[in-house]
């Protein structure tokens, strides 16, 4: 395998990385989750900037520090840091810097990520940056998918909701492009697929199909991703109404689908998984939730250069 | 024979050019037809302080492209800087550079891989909308011309390529 020297990089997209980089991270991720290291990176801070709200992500790298041994300092509310007294996000992070040793960033901008780390003299990790990318949930989307299934080649990978904004599905599928699956797209016809990344999979000779009905692929599924239909990124409320709860998942579909089939969701749900999936074998979205911390271990660790 | 004269003495040479020469300055040739305003729009030669002669010729015939868009400006050799905008707009586009009436320099506009500090973001919601930092962007299809944001990562082609 020939992987890229993650010592003092940057995470940014899952763009910047090759099928092996991604397939070594799952690797150390998977030591990090059979074995604590708890005085690994002892001495070091992570620093995490949230400029919006978030729960699993921020507790996920901060569990993960903490767990080997690290601190953490950072906010959770930008309301409470001088950008509200108008201080520019490159100034934010030139002070940051100095005060710890990698950075993780959640912003509502996009690209504000790649910015930070053109800043910064610490490696900078892109926690979120609005619509774009969230490198990190995907690299425990994967670790679930390999997790569940023991391999990311040759699998049949439905993605259903928000398809136009969900960067999740996004990040996933450019991702998954390197390993030749079959993907099945989901969606509502305001919700498909951005043209310009099917275009990519054709380029890539990724096989993919497009449809609005769950039904009509279900049984053909190993891994379901659901997405919420995100309120937030509809500009006009009407719309918004016309696709609120349009997929709706409940025990009566798992009667359709192989045995074995897995249930994503990079959560939070709202309503379009029935809290009755949740006990059954298929539904495996808290574990991935869960999955976060080795993966964010295993980041913190390369880019550290704590561990190879 | 220069394609206007060609067209023009076809027409009885009732007009023996249909853009007149010039001394020194600039002709940009094989803009895509339509786009010449835009063109000048985009060199920031609309301006009311603009000091240059400009003469622009639309929907003329085109060997290559069938129709096309000419403009010639007096006094101005454009510089890098500005054939790489005019690439954005006009990838088909060839400049010449005049003195003396005759053609100094000709160049092809070519994009290049980067474009840093001459497009704007298309998405609202990118940071380099809500900084001054300067905008970058990667080419990454020549036909269509097709970029990407280096910060936000949004594809961009035809009208959403931005100024």
């Amino acid at each position: 395998m020939t992987h890229q020297s993650f010592a003092n990089s940057d995470i940014i997209s899952i763009q910047d990385f090759s099928r092996d980089d991604i397939l070594y991270i799952l690797e150390i991720a998977k030591r990090m989750e059979q074995k604590p290291h708890p005085e690994l990176l002892h001495g070091k801070v992570l620093a995490t900037l949230f400029f919006e709200p978030s729960t699993r992500t921020r507790l996920s790298f901060e569990t993960a520090m903490l767990q080997l041994g690290g601190k953490v300092i950072g906010f959770s509310d930008q309301k409470n840091t001088s950008t509200s007294k108008g201080e520019s996000l490159p100034d934010t992070i030139r002070i940051v810097t100095g005060y710890s040793d990698v950075i993780a960033i959640r912003h509502p901008l996009e690209g504000s990520a790649r910015i930070a780390a053109e800043m910064s003299i610490k490696p900078v990790i892109n926690a979120g940056d609005g619509a774009n990318q969230h490198p990190t949930q995907t690299f425990l989307d994967l670790y679930t998918i390999m997790k569940y299934k023991g391999k990311l080649t040759d699998l049949h990978i439905g993605f259903l909701g928000d398809l136009k904004y969900g960067r999740t599905v996004h990040s996933l599928v450019s991702a998954l492009a390197h390993f030749k699956c079959k993907m099945y797209f989901i969606a509502p016809e305001s919700l498909r697929m951005p043209r310009v990344q099917l275009e990519e999979l054709r380029e890539k000779g990724i096989s993919f199909v497009e449809v609005t009905q769950l039904h009509d692929v279900s049984k053909e599924l190993d891994i379901l991703y659901a997405t919420r239909i995100q309120q937030e990124r509809f500009a006009d409320p009407v719309e918004y109404q016309k696709v609120r709860g349009i997929y709706k998942l409940d025990k009566s579909m798992l009667t359709h689908v192989k045995k074995d089939l897995k249930i994503l969701h990079p959560l939070p749900r709202v309503d379009e998984i029935n809290p009755e999936l949740d006990s059954s074998e298929n539904a495996v979205y808290f574990e991935q939730a869960y999955n976060g911390v080795p993966i964010r271990q295993a980041l913190l660790a390369l880019i550290l250069n704590a561990i190879t | 024979m220069p394609e206007d004269k060609e067209q023009a003495s076809k027409e009885g040479d009732l007009r023996p050019y249909r853009v007149y020469a010039i001394e020194y300055g600039t002709v940009i040739d094989h803009i895509p037809h339509g786009k010449a305003l835009k063109a000048l729009e985009v060199l920031g030669l609309t301006t009311k302080t603009t000091e240059h002669i400009m003469t622009v010729g639309m929907n003329l015939e085109s060997k290559k492209h069938g129709h096309k868009d000419v403009v010639k400006i007096e006094g101005k050799e454009l510089t890098d800087k500005e054939v790489n905008k005019l690439a954005m707009l006009a990838p088909t586009a060839t400049i010449n550079i005049i003195r003396n009436h005759s053609v100094f320099k000709k160049m092809t506009v070519e994009v290049p891989k980067e474009i840093v500090g001459i497009l704007r973001c298309s998405n609202p919601n990118c940071i380099t909308n809500h900084l001054t930092t300067p905008t970058k962007f990667v080419s990454i299809k020549k036909h269509p011309l097709t970029i990407k944001c280096w910060y936000c990562e949004r594809a961009m082609v035809g009208d959403e390529i931005q100024f």
